[in-house]
Protein backbone atom coordinates (compact mmCIF):
# COMPACT_ATOMS: atom_id res chain seq x y z
CA UNK A 1 0.00 0.00 0.00
CA UNK A 2 1.28 3.18 -0.66
CA UNK A 3 1.01 5.71 1.91
CA UNK A 4 2.86 9.35 2.18
CA UNK A 5 3.99 11.10 5.58
CA UNK A 6 4.58 14.71 5.83
CA UNK A 7 7.57 16.18 7.52
CA UNK A 8 9.21 19.60 8.22
CA UNK A 9 12.76 19.97 7.77
CA UNK A 10 14.66 21.50 10.89
CA UNK A 11 18.46 21.68 9.14
CA UNK A 12 17.73 25.27 8.22
CA UNK A 13 15.34 28.52 8.72
CA UNK A 14 13.83 27.63 5.38
CA UNK A 15 11.76 24.74 7.54
CA UNK A 16 10.85 23.18 4.05
CA UNK A 17 7.69 20.94 4.04
CA UNK A 18 8.30 17.52 3.40
CA UNK A 19 6.26 14.43 1.49
CA UNK A 20 8.02 10.96 1.78
CA UNK A 21 5.95 8.79 -0.73
CA UNK A 22 6.42 5.47 0.30
CA UNK A 23 4.96 1.25 -0.17
CA UNK A 24 5.34 -1.32 2.03
CA UNK A 25 8.06 0.12 3.91
CA UNK A 26 9.84 1.10 0.48
CA UNK A 27 10.56 5.14 -0.04
CA UNK A 28 9.43 5.60 -3.61
CA UNK A 29 9.91 9.22 -3.63
CA UNK A 30 10.82 12.21 -1.36
CA UNK A 31 9.44 16.02 -2.37
CA UNK A 32 9.12 19.74 -1.39
CA UNK A 33 12.67 19.85 -0.18
CA UNK A 34 14.79 22.53 -1.78
CA UNK A 35 18.17 20.49 -1.01
CA UNK A 36 19.36 16.73 -0.07
CA UNK A 37 19.65 17.48 3.50
CA UNK A 38 15.70 17.83 3.76
CA UNK A 39 15.91 14.36 1.55
CA UNK A 40 18.03 12.84 4.16
CA UNK A 41 16.03 14.10 6.96
CA UNK A 42 12.88 12.92 5.59
CA UNK A 43 14.44 9.16 5.11
CA UNK A 44 15.59 9.31 8.66
CA UNK A 45 12.52 10.54 9.92
CA UNK A 46 10.45 7.33 8.02
CA UNK A 47 13.03 5.19 8.58
CA UNK A 48 14.90 5.12 11.80
CA UNK A 49 13.55 9.00 14.09
CA UNK A 50 16.08 9.50 16.70
CA UNK A 51 15.87 12.43 19.56
CA UNK A 52 18.34 12.97 22.71
CA UNK A 53 16.62 12.07 25.86
CA UNK A 54 16.59 14.86 28.50
CA UNK A 55 15.37 14.82 31.72
CA UNK A 56 15.88 14.76 35.68
CA UNK A 57 16.20 11.94 38.52
CA UNK A 58 16.28 13.04 42.00
CA UNK A 59 18.94 13.42 44.13
CA UNK A 60 19.79 12.66 47.96
CA UNK A 61 21.94 14.92 50.27
CA UNK A 62 22.53 17.21 47.36
CA UNK A 63 22.04 21.38 47.22
CA UNK A 64 19.24 21.09 45.06
CA UNK A 65 16.38 17.94 44.78
CA UNK A 66 16.56 17.22 41.07
CA UNK A 67 19.81 16.31 38.94
CA UNK A 68 19.39 16.87 34.75
CA UNK A 69 20.82 13.81 32.45
CA UNK A 70 21.65 13.62 29.17
CA UNK A 71 21.82 10.56 26.55
CA UNK A 72 25.06 10.24 25.21
CA UNK A 73 23.25 9.54 21.91
CA UNK A 74 19.94 9.33 20.20
CA UNK A 75 17.54 6.96 21.20
CA UNK A 76 14.91 5.87 18.99
CA UNK A 77 12.01 8.43 19.01
CA UNK A 78 9.51 5.91 20.32
CA UNK A 79 11.57 5.02 23.10
CA UNK A 80 11.61 8.51 24.84
CA UNK A 81 9.18 8.66 26.83
CA UNK A 82 9.44 5.25 28.38
CA UNK A 83 13.14 6.13 28.73
CA UNK A 84 11.88 9.15 31.09
CA UNK A 85 9.17 6.92 32.59
CA UNK A 86 12.56 4.67 33.74
CA UNK A 87 14.58 7.54 34.76
CA UNK A 88 11.82 9.23 37.09
CA UNK A 89 12.16 6.06 39.70
CA UNK A 90 15.98 6.60 39.75
CA UNK A 91 18.07 8.48 42.85
CA UNK A 92 20.68 8.88 43.37
CA UNK A 93 23.67 10.45 46.23
CA UNK A 94 24.94 13.87 46.20
CA UNK A 95 28.01 14.36 45.61
CA UNK A 96 27.71 13.98 41.18
CA UNK A 97 30.59 14.94 38.86
CA UNK A 98 29.23 16.45 35.55
CA UNK A 99 29.24 13.69 33.03
CA UNK A 100 29.18 10.85 35.94
CA UNK A 101 27.07 7.67 34.10
CA UNK A 102 23.83 7.83 35.88
CA UNK A 103 22.26 5.21 34.11
CA UNK A 104 23.97 2.34 31.70
CA UNK A 105 22.43 1.56 28.07
CA UNK A 106 18.86 2.80 28.54
CA UNK A 107 16.25 0.45 27.60
CA UNK A 108 18.63 -1.33 25.43
CA UNK A 109 19.61 1.65 23.21
CA UNK A 110 23.22 1.43 23.85
CA UNK A 111 22.95 4.67 25.06
CA UNK A 112 24.25 5.92 28.69
CA UNK A 113 22.27 8.48 30.57
CA UNK A 114 24.85 11.09 32.43
CA UNK A 115 24.20 13.53 34.60
CA UNK A 116 24.62 17.03 33.05
CA UNK A 117 26.18 19.54 35.62
CA UNK A 118 27.87 18.79 38.32
CA UNK A 119 25.89 18.98 41.62
CA UNK A 120 27.53 19.59 45.42
CA UNK A 121 26.56 17.76 48.50
CA UNK A 122 24.46 19.90 50.67
CA UNK A 123 26.84 20.17 54.06
CA UNK B 1 29.04 52.22 58.11
CA UNK B 2 30.10 49.69 55.11
CA UNK B 3 33.76 49.71 54.13
CA UNK B 4 33.96 50.91 50.29
CA UNK B 5 35.23 47.82 48.34
CA UNK B 6 37.11 49.39 45.07
CA UNK B 7 37.62 46.33 42.68
CA UNK B 8 38.77 46.89 38.39
CA UNK B 9 35.57 45.51 37.78
CA UNK B 10 32.06 44.38 38.37
CA UNK B 11 29.99 42.48 36.49
CA UNK B 12 26.32 42.38 37.94
CA UNK B 13 24.59 38.61 36.71
CA UNK B 14 26.38 35.36 36.66
CA UNK B 15 24.32 33.85 33.54
CA UNK B 16 26.14 32.55 30.26
CA UNK B 17 26.80 36.80 29.45
CA UNK B 18 28.35 37.97 33.01
CA UNK B 19 30.27 34.59 33.34
CA UNK B 20 31.59 34.91 29.92
CA UNK B 21 32.16 38.80 30.47
CA UNK B 22 34.43 38.11 34.40
CA UNK B 23 36.44 35.63 31.94
CA UNK B 24 37.15 37.53 29.25
CA UNK B 25 37.79 40.71 31.22
CA UNK B 26 40.42 38.56 33.70
CA UNK B 27 41.89 37.25 30.61
CA UNK B 28 42.31 40.25 29.15
CA UNK B 29 44.63 41.33 32.06
CA UNK B 30 42.51 42.62 34.82
CA UNK B 31 43.14 41.52 38.56
CA UNK B 32 40.43 42.70 40.75
CA UNK B 33 37.37 41.55 39.62
CA UNK B 34 33.95 40.97 41.42
CA UNK B 35 31.03 38.96 40.21
CA UNK B 36 27.64 39.28 41.84
CA UNK B 37 24.79 36.89 41.47
CA UNK B 38 21.41 37.25 43.23
CA UNK B 39 20.97 33.16 42.96
CA UNK B 40 22.46 30.67 44.99
CA UNK B 41 24.77 29.25 42.33
CA UNK B 42 26.01 30.23 39.24
CA UNK B 43 24.52 29.91 35.58
CA UNK B 44 21.66 32.21 35.70
CA UNK B 45 18.46 30.73 33.74
CA UNK B 46 20.76 27.83 32.11
CA UNK B 47 20.49 25.43 34.77
CA UNK B 48 16.55 25.08 34.56
CA UNK B 49 16.98 24.25 30.29
CA UNK B 50 17.94 20.94 30.66
CA UNK B 51 16.99 20.42 27.01
CA UNK B 52 19.87 20.63 24.85
CA UNK B 53 20.75 22.06 21.82
CA UNK B 54 22.95 24.88 23.11
CA UNK B 55 26.61 25.77 21.88
CA UNK B 56 26.60 24.77 18.45
CA UNK B 57 28.49 27.71 17.52
CA UNK B 58 30.76 28.71 20.59
CA UNK B 59 31.54 25.07 21.26
CA UNK B 60 30.92 23.35 17.84
CA UNK B 61 28.21 20.34 19.83
CA UNK B 62 25.16 20.42 20.91
CA UNK B 63 25.08 20.40 25.00
CA UNK B 64 22.13 21.03 27.58
CA UNK B 65 21.98 24.34 29.40
CA UNK B 66 23.24 23.04 32.51
CA UNK B 67 26.37 21.51 30.28
CA UNK B 68 26.54 24.44 28.47
CA UNK B 69 26.72 26.04 31.95
CA UNK B 70 29.55 24.15 33.83
CA UNK B 71 31.94 24.53 31.14
CA UNK B 72 31.98 28.27 31.85
CA UNK B 73 31.44 27.77 35.95
CA UNK B 74 34.39 25.55 35.64
CA UNK B 75 36.61 28.00 34.06
CA UNK B 76 35.26 31.17 36.15
CA UNK B 77 36.16 28.70 39.31
CA UNK B 78 39.85 28.60 38.14
CA UNK B 79 39.81 32.23 37.49
CA UNK B 80 40.32 33.74 40.97
CA UNK B 81 37.53 36.46 41.10
CA UNK B 82 35.51 37.63 43.65
CA UNK B 83 32.38 35.55 43.03
CA UNK B 84 29.55 36.76 45.43
CA UNK B 85 26.56 34.62 45.63
CA UNK B 86 23.01 35.34 47.12
CA UNK B 87 24.26 38.50 46.74
CA UNK B 88 21.21 41.41 44.92
CA UNK B 89 22.58 44.59 43.63
CA UNK B 90 19.78 47.50 44.56
CA UNK B 91 21.40 49.89 43.36
CA UNK B 92 23.53 51.45 40.42
CA UNK B 93 24.50 55.23 39.78
CA UNK B 94 25.69 57.26 36.89
CA UNK B 95 29.22 57.20 38.64
CA UNK B 96 29.26 53.57 38.87
CA UNK B 97 29.13 53.28 42.51
CA UNK B 98 26.66 50.52 43.63
CA UNK B 99 24.97 49.13 46.47
CA UNK B 100 24.43 45.43 46.97
CA UNK B 101 23.42 43.20 50.35
CA UNK B 102 23.42 39.61 51.19
CA UNK B 103 23.43 37.82 54.75
CA UNK B 104 26.66 37.81 55.33
CA UNK B 105 28.60 41.12 54.83
CA UNK B 106 25.19 43.29 54.98
CA UNK B 107 25.15 46.49 52.74
CA UNK B 108 28.11 46.30 50.75
CA UNK B 109 29.36 49.51 48.66
CA UNK B 110 31.29 49.52 46.23
CA UNK B 111 33.45 51.77 43.71
CA UNK B 112 34.34 49.32 40.78
CA UNK B 113 36.65 51.47 37.97
CA UNK B 114 34.16 49.36 35.47
CA UNK B 115 30.68 47.71 35.64
CA UNK B 116 29.00 45.08 33.10
CA UNK B 117 25.49 44.57 32.94
CA UNK B 118 24.79 41.11 32.64
CA UNK B 119 21.12 41.41 34.62
CA UNK B 120 19.30 38.97 31.82
CA UNK B 121 15.54 39.12 31.37
CA UNK B 122 12.85 38.60 32.70
CA UNK B 123 9.03 36.98 31.66
CA UNK B 124 5.98 39.12 30.56
CA UNK B 125 3.30 38.52 32.62
CA UNK B 126 -0.49 37.65 32.97
CA UNK B 127 -0.57 41.37 34.22
CA UNK B 128 0.99 42.86 30.60
CA UNK B 129 -0.89 40.37 28.43
CA UNK B 130 -4.33 41.61 30.13
CA UNK B 131 -6.69 38.33 30.19
CA UNK B 132 -10.36 39.15 32.02
CA UNK B 133 -11.49 36.41 34.24
CA UNK B 134 -10.67 35.91 38.25
CA UNK B 135 -7.31 35.24 39.62
CA UNK B 136 -6.87 32.02 40.70
CA UNK B 137 -3.95 29.69 41.46
CA UNK B 138 -2.91 27.96 38.70
CA UNK B 139 -1.54 30.82 35.89
CA UNK B 140 2.23 30.34 35.63
CA UNK B 141 4.91 31.93 33.44
CA UNK B 142 6.84 29.43 31.20
CA UNK B 143 10.02 30.04 32.60
CA UNK B 144 8.39 29.71 36.32
CA UNK B 145 6.88 26.14 35.47
CA UNK B 146 10.28 25.11 33.77
CA UNK B 147 12.16 26.10 37.07
CA UNK B 148 9.15 24.27 39.83
CA UNK B 149 9.55 21.21 37.08
CA UNK B 150 13.53 20.99 36.26
CA UNK B 151 14.97 22.70 39.61
CA UNK B 152 12.49 21.95 42.14
CA UNK B 153 10.85 18.51 41.23
CA UNK B 154 7.37 20.49 41.32
CA UNK B 155 4.31 19.98 38.82
CA UNK B 156 2.63 22.70 38.47
CA UNK B 157 -0.23 21.17 37.34
CA UNK B 158 -1.70 17.91 35.34
CA UNK B 159 -3.86 19.64 33.01
CA UNK B 160 -2.21 22.50 30.81
CA UNK B 161 -3.03 24.84 28.18
CA UNK B 162 -0.28 27.25 26.98
CA UNK B 163 -0.67 31.01 25.53
CA UNK B 164 1.97 32.02 23.51
CA UNK B 165 4.51 30.21 21.04
CA UNK B 166 7.48 31.54 22.44
CA UNK B 167 10.37 28.81 22.19
CA UNK B 168 10.02 28.30 26.66
CA UNK B 169 6.39 27.88 26.20
CA UNK B 170 6.75 25.15 23.30
CA UNK B 171 10.02 23.56 24.96
CA UNK B 172 7.56 23.31 28.08
CA UNK B 173 4.99 21.85 26.16
CA UNK B 174 6.94 18.68 25.55
CA UNK B 175 8.40 19.13 29.28
CA UNK B 176 5.14 18.63 30.72
CA UNK B 177 4.07 15.58 28.51
CA UNK B 178 7.09 13.67 29.24
CA UNK B 179 6.23 14.58 33.04
CA UNK B 180 2.53 12.73 32.31
CA UNK B 181 0.75 15.86 32.32
CA UNK B 182 -2.00 16.31 29.19
CA UNK B 183 -1.23 19.42 27.07
CA UNK B 184 -4.42 20.39 25.21
CA UNK B 185 -2.86 22.37 22.90
CA UNK B 186 -0.72 25.71 22.27
CA UNK B 187 -2.51 28.97 21.51
CA UNK B 188 -0.81 32.10 19.34
CA UNK B 189 -2.22 35.26 18.88
CA UNK B 190 -0.23 35.57 15.59
CA UNK B 191 -0.61 33.48 12.96
CA UNK B 192 2.70 32.54 12.77
CA UNK B 193 4.50 30.83 15.69
CA UNK B 194 6.75 32.77 17.79
CA UNK B 195 9.41 30.16 18.62
CA UNK B 196 11.97 28.40 16.36
CA UNK B 197 11.25 25.54 13.82
CA UNK B 198 13.50 23.17 15.81
CA UNK B 199 11.13 23.16 18.77
CA UNK B 200 8.01 23.28 16.98
CA UNK B 201 8.72 20.32 15.05
CA UNK B 202 10.30 18.38 18.28
CA UNK B 203 8.75 19.67 20.96
CA UNK B 204 4.80 19.87 19.61
CA UNK B 205 4.78 17.72 16.91
CA UNK B 206 6.55 14.70 18.06
CA UNK B 207 4.38 14.59 20.70
CA UNK B 208 0.84 15.28 18.89
CA UNK B 209 0.25 18.70 20.63
CA UNK B 210 -2.00 20.77 18.50
CA UNK B 211 -0.33 24.71 17.88
CA UNK B 212 -3.57 26.97 17.43
CA UNK B 213 -2.91 30.17 15.27
CA UNK B 214 -4.27 33.55 15.26
CA UNK B 215 -6.28 32.38 18.88
CA UNK B 216 -5.95 33.56 22.43
CA UNK B 217 -7.37 33.02 25.52
CA UNK B 218 -10.28 35.30 26.24
CA UNK B 219 -11.32 34.30 29.90
CA UNK B 220 -9.64 32.41 32.74
CA UNK B 221 -12.64 30.59 34.96
CA UNK B 222 -12.15 29.17 38.39
CA UNK B 223 -12.07 31.41 41.80
CA UNK B 224 -9.50 29.66 43.68
CA UNK B 225 -7.83 27.68 41.12
CA UNK B 226 -7.99 27.45 37.71
CA UNK B 227 -10.93 24.87 36.45
CA UNK B 228 -10.87 26.31 32.22
CA UNK B 229 -10.56 28.85 29.80
CA UNK B 230 -12.18 30.48 27.13
CA UNK B 231 -10.29 30.66 23.82
CA UNK B 232 -11.56 32.50 20.38
CA UNK B 233 -10.10 32.72 17.37
CA UNK B 234 -8.80 36.59 16.38
CA UNK B 235 -9.30 38.99 13.29
CA UNK B 236 -6.47 40.48 11.44
CA UNK B 237 -6.45 42.91 14.14
CA UNK B 238 -5.63 40.76 16.63
CA UNK B 239 -9.14 40.93 18.28
CA UNK B 240 -11.57 38.13 19.69
CA UNK B 241 -14.19 37.63 16.81
CA UNK B 242 -17.40 36.88 18.48
CA UNK B 243 -18.79 33.60 18.07
CA UNK B 244 -15.80 31.55 17.89
CA UNK B 245 -15.39 31.01 21.71
CA UNK B 246 -14.31 27.70 22.88
CA UNK B 247 -14.08 25.88 26.73
CA UNK B 248 -11.30 24.25 27.78
CA UNK B 249 -11.57 22.59 30.59
CA UNK B 250 -7.72 22.41 32.44
CA UNK B 251 -5.89 23.36 35.83
CA UNK B 252 -2.98 25.33 34.89
CA UNK B 253 -2.15 28.14 32.49
CA UNK B 254 1.12 28.46 30.92
CA UNK B 255 1.92 31.78 29.86
CA UNK B 256 4.91 32.36 27.23
CA UNK B 257 4.41 35.52 26.25
CA UNK B 258 7.76 37.02 25.81
CA UNK B 259 10.79 38.48 27.76
CA UNK B 260 11.73 41.77 28.53
CA UNK B 261 15.40 42.86 29.39
CA UNK B 262 16.12 43.46 32.88
CA UNK B 263 16.79 47.49 33.44
CA UNK B 264 15.79 49.00 36.61
CA UNK B 265 19.46 48.65 37.73
CA UNK B 266 20.61 50.17 34.34
CA UNK B 267 17.91 52.69 34.55
CA UNK B 268 18.73 54.08 38.06
CA UNK B 269 22.60 54.55 36.63
CA UNK B 270 21.03 57.07 34.01
CA UNK B 271 21.82 54.42 30.71
CA UNK B 272 20.02 55.25 27.80
CA UNK B 273 17.44 52.96 27.00
CA UNK B 274 16.69 51.44 23.18
CA UNK B 275 12.54 51.06 23.09
CA UNK B 276 13.04 48.79 20.11
CA UNK B 277 14.99 46.57 22.15
CA UNK B 278 14.53 47.40 25.38
CA UNK B 279 18.23 47.38 26.48
CA UNK B 280 20.57 49.90 26.54
CA UNK B 281 22.00 51.65 23.22
CA UNK B 282 25.67 50.51 23.17
CA UNK B 283 28.55 50.98 20.97
CA UNK B 284 30.32 48.38 19.25
CA UNK B 285 32.88 47.79 22.91
CA UNK B 286 29.04 47.01 24.55
CA UNK B 287 29.64 50.35 26.19
CA UNK B 288 26.08 51.61 27.44
CA UNK B 289 25.53 55.89 27.48
CA UNK B 290 27.05 56.28 30.91
CA UNK B 291 31.02 55.54 30.20
CA UNK B 292 32.58 52.66 31.89
CA UNK B 293 29.09 50.85 32.11
CA UNK B 294 29.31 48.23 29.56
CA UNK B 295 26.06 45.35 28.68
CA UNK B 296 25.79 42.34 27.55
CA UNK B 297 23.61 39.18 27.27
CA UNK B 298 19.86 39.42 27.26
CA UNK B 299 19.76 42.92 29.24
CA UNK B 300 20.91 44.31 25.97
CA UNK B 301 18.34 42.82 23.80
CA UNK B 302 16.56 38.87 24.20
CA UNK B 303 18.71 36.87 22.29
CA UNK B 304 17.43 33.34 20.53
CA UNK B 305 20.71 32.09 21.32
CA UNK B 306 23.01 31.57 23.77
CA UNK B 307 26.26 31.27 21.55
CA UNK B 308 25.51 35.19 20.91
CA UNK B 309 25.18 36.09 24.18
CA UNK B 310 29.04 34.79 24.95
CA UNK B 311 29.91 36.61 21.95
CA UNK B 312 28.48 39.47 23.21
CA UNK B 313 30.01 38.90 26.69
CA UNK B 314 33.50 38.58 25.37
CA UNK B 315 33.60 41.71 23.64
CA UNK B 316 31.96 43.71 26.85
CA UNK B 317 34.19 41.72 29.09
CA UNK B 318 37.98 42.53 27.08
CA UNK B 319 36.39 46.33 26.05
CA UNK B 320 35.79 46.66 30.34
CA UNK B 321 39.39 45.45 30.93
CA UNK B 322 40.77 47.85 28.10
CA UNK B 323 38.54 50.68 29.88
CA UNK B 324 40.64 50.11 33.15
CA UNK B 325 43.69 48.90 32.21
CA UNK B 326 44.85 51.28 29.44
CA UNK B 327 42.41 54.15 29.92
CA UNK B 328 40.87 53.41 26.33
CA UNK B 329 38.53 56.48 26.87
CA UNK B 330 34.99 56.47 24.91
CA UNK B 331 35.41 58.30 21.44
CA UNK B 332 32.66 60.92 21.62
CA UNK B 333 31.90 60.66 17.90
CA UNK B 334 29.17 58.11 17.15
CA UNK B 335 27.58 56.95 13.65
CA UNK B 336 23.85 55.60 14.40
CA UNK B 337 23.06 52.16 12.96
CA UNK B 338 19.77 52.29 12.15
CA UNK B 339 17.33 49.65 10.88
CA UNK B 340 15.92 49.73 7.80
CA UNK B 341 13.50 47.74 5.29
CA UNK B 342 12.12 44.95 7.13
CA UNK B 343 14.39 45.60 10.62
CA UNK B 344 12.89 45.96 13.53
CA UNK B 345 16.33 46.63 15.61
CA UNK B 346 20.04 46.35 15.26
CA UNK B 347 22.75 45.78 18.01
CA UNK B 348 24.92 47.28 18.91
CA UNK B 349 22.73 50.59 17.84
CA UNK B 350 26.37 53.06 17.91
CA UNK B 351 29.65 52.27 16.11
CA UNK B 352 32.17 54.74 16.90
CA UNK B 353 35.49 53.53 14.86
CA UNK B 354 37.57 51.04 17.49
CA UNK B 355 38.55 49.04 14.88
CA UNK B 356 38.07 45.28 14.46
CA UNK B 357 35.45 43.13 13.14
CA UNK B 358 32.07 44.25 14.42
CA UNK B 359 29.27 41.63 14.71
CA UNK B 360 25.65 43.43 14.13
CA UNK B 361 23.11 41.18 15.51
CA UNK B 362 19.04 41.88 13.94
CA UNK B 363 15.57 40.68 13.89
CA UNK B 364 13.54 40.74 11.07
CA UNK B 365 9.63 42.25 10.99
CA UNK B 366 7.83 39.32 8.88
CA UNK B 367 9.19 36.60 7.25
CA UNK B 368 11.00 36.63 3.79
CA UNK B 369 12.19 34.31 1.62
CA UNK B 370 15.50 34.80 -0.73
CA UNK B 371 16.75 38.20 1.18
CA UNK B 372 20.49 39.62 0.90
CA UNK B 373 21.10 41.40 4.35
CA UNK B 374 22.93 44.43 4.21
CA UNK B 375 25.04 46.96 6.15
CA UNK B 376 24.93 50.03 3.99
CA UNK B 377 26.12 53.92 4.23
CA UNK B 378 25.21 56.58 1.35
CA UNK B 379 23.21 53.76 -0.60
CA UNK B 380 27.02 51.81 -0.89
CA UNK B 381 26.81 48.37 0.80
CA UNK B 382 29.96 47.45 3.13
CA UNK B 383 28.72 43.99 4.33
CA UNK B 384 26.59 41.95 3.02
CA UNK B 385 25.21 38.34 3.50
CA UNK B 386 22.76 35.94 1.78
CA UNK B 387 19.84 34.49 3.79
CA UNK B 388 16.96 31.52 1.90
CA UNK B 389 14.34 32.62 4.61
CA UNK B 390 14.55 34.93 7.70
CA UNK B 391 12.35 34.74 10.48
CA UNK B 392 11.12 37.52 13.14
CA UNK B 393 12.08 33.99 15.69
CA UNK B 394 15.25 33.94 14.73
CA UNK B 395 18.34 36.80 15.11
CA UNK B 396 20.25 37.52 12.02
CA UNK B 397 24.19 37.95 12.64
CA UNK B 398 25.68 40.66 10.05
CA UNK B 399 29.49 40.56 10.31
CA UNK B 400 31.24 43.71 9.18
CA UNK B 401 34.98 43.30 8.60
CA UNK B 402 37.37 46.59 9.69
CA UNK B 403 38.35 48.12 6.82
CA UNK B 404 34.86 48.98 5.47
CA UNK B 405 33.91 50.35 8.39
CA UNK B 406 36.24 53.11 8.88
CA UNK B 407 35.64 53.64 5.73
CA UNK B 408 31.96 54.48 7.00
CA UNK B 409 32.76 56.67 9.00
CA UNK B 410 33.53 59.75 6.40
CA UNK B 411 30.28 59.32 4.89
CA UNK B 412 27.81 59.14 7.84
CA UNK B 413 24.66 56.83 8.91
CA UNK B 414 24.40 53.26 8.64
CA UNK B 415 21.23 51.36 8.00
CA UNK B 416 20.82 47.25 8.49
CA UNK B 417 18.27 46.43 5.82
CA UNK B 418 17.07 43.37 4.24
CA UNK B 419 16.38 43.43 0.59
CA UNK B 420 15.11 41.03 -1.86
CA UNK B 421 18.24 38.88 -3.07
CA UNK B 422 17.95 39.98 -6.56
CA UNK B 423 18.21 43.54 -6.26
CA UNK B 424 21.17 45.51 -7.05
CA UNK B 425 24.32 43.66 -7.09
CA UNK B 426 26.75 42.28 -4.99
CA UNK B 427 29.03 44.68 -3.70
CA UNK B 428 30.32 42.49 -0.84
CA UNK B 429 32.68 43.89 1.95
C1 LIG C 1 12.96 30.97 31.37
C2 LIG C 1 13.96 31.13 30.25
C3 LIG C 1 14.27 30.01 29.45
C4 LIG C 1 15.16 30.14 28.39
N1 LIG C 1 15.42 29.05 27.62
C5 LIG C 1 16.34 29.16 26.63
C6 LIG C 1 16.68 28.05 25.85
O1 LIG C 1 16.10 27.00 26.02
N2 LIG C 1 17.64 28.18 24.88
C7 LIG C 1 18.30 29.37 24.67
O2 LIG C 1 19.20 29.45 23.82
N3 LIG C 1 17.97 30.44 25.40
C8 LIG C 1 17.00 30.36 26.35
N4 LIG C 1 16.66 31.44 27.06
C9 LIG C 1 17.32 32.66 26.70
C10 LIG C 1 18.45 32.76 27.69
O3 LIG C 1 18.05 33.72 28.62
C11 LIG C 1 19.79 33.08 27.08
O4 LIG C 1 20.18 32.05 26.20
C12 LIG C 1 20.86 33.25 28.15
O5 LIG C 1 20.68 32.40 29.24
C13 LIG C 1 20.86 34.65 28.61
O6 LIG C 1 22.00 34.85 29.40
P1 LIG C 1 22.19 36.08 30.33
O7 LIG C 1 23.44 35.83 31.08
O8 LIG C 1 22.05 37.32 29.53
O9 LIG C 1 20.93 36.07 31.32
P2 LIG C 1 20.52 35.07 32.50
O10 LIG C 1 20.91 33.68 32.22
O11 LIG C 1 19.09 35.35 32.76
O12 LIG C 1 21.39 35.58 33.75
C14 LIG C 1 21.15 36.81 34.41
C15 LIG C 1 21.59 36.68 35.84
O13 LIG C 1 21.61 37.95 36.47
C16 LIG C 1 21.17 37.82 37.80
N5 LIG C 1 20.70 39.11 38.27
C17 LIG C 1 19.73 39.90 37.72
N6 LIG C 1 19.58 41.03 38.44
C18 LIG C 1 20.46 40.98 39.46
C19 LIG C 1 20.77 41.86 40.55
N7 LIG C 1 20.14 43.02 40.71
N8 LIG C 1 21.73 41.50 41.42
C20 LIG C 1 22.39 40.31 41.25
N9 LIG C 1 22.14 39.45 40.25
C21 LIG C 1 21.19 39.77 39.36
C22 LIG C 1 20.07 36.78 37.70
O14 LIG C 1 19.84 36.15 38.93
C23 LIG C 1 20.64 35.81 36.67
O15 LIG C 1 21.36 34.77 37.24
C24 LIG C 1 15.76 31.37 28.12
C25 LIG C 1 15.45 32.48 28.92
C26 LIG C 1 14.56 32.37 29.98
C27 LIG C 1 14.21 33.59 30.80
S1 LIG D 1 15.50 20.89 2.74
FE1 LIG D 1 17.41 22.03 2.69
S2 LIG D 1 16.73 24.11 2.33
FE2 LIG D 1 14.90 23.01 2.99
S3 LIG D 1 14.83 23.30 5.23
FE3 LIG D 1 15.95 21.41 4.85
S4 LIG D 1 18.09 22.04 4.86
FE4 LIG D 1 16.87 23.91 4.57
Amino acid sequence: MRKKHYYTCINCPLSCSLELVEEDGEILEVTGQECEAGRRYAEEEFRDPRRMVTTTVRVRNGILPLLPVVSTAPIPKSLVREAVRALADVEVEAPVRDGQVIYRDILGTGADMVASRRLDRLD
Amino acid sequence: MAKVRKPDLVVIGAGPAGLGAALAAREAGLRDVMLIERDVELGGILPQCIHDGFGSIVFGETLTGPQYAQRFIDRVEKADMDIKLNTMVLDLRPDRSLTAVNSRDGILEIKPRAVVLAMGCRERTRHQVLIPGYRPAGVICAGAAQRDINIEGLMPGRRVVILGSGDIGLIMARRFTLEGAEVEGVYEIMDHPGGLTRNLVQCLHDYDIPLHLSHTVTFIHGRKRVEAVTVSRVDGNLKPMPGTERLVPCDTLVLSVGLIPENELSRRAGVVLDPATGGPVVDERMETSVEGIFACGNVMNVFDLVDYVTHTAEVAGRAAAEYVLRGVARKPEALRVRPGRNVRFVVPQLLRGYGGEVSFYFRVSRPERAVRARLVTGGIPLAAKRARMVRPPEMVRLRADPERLVEALSRGDLTVEVVPEDEGPERQG
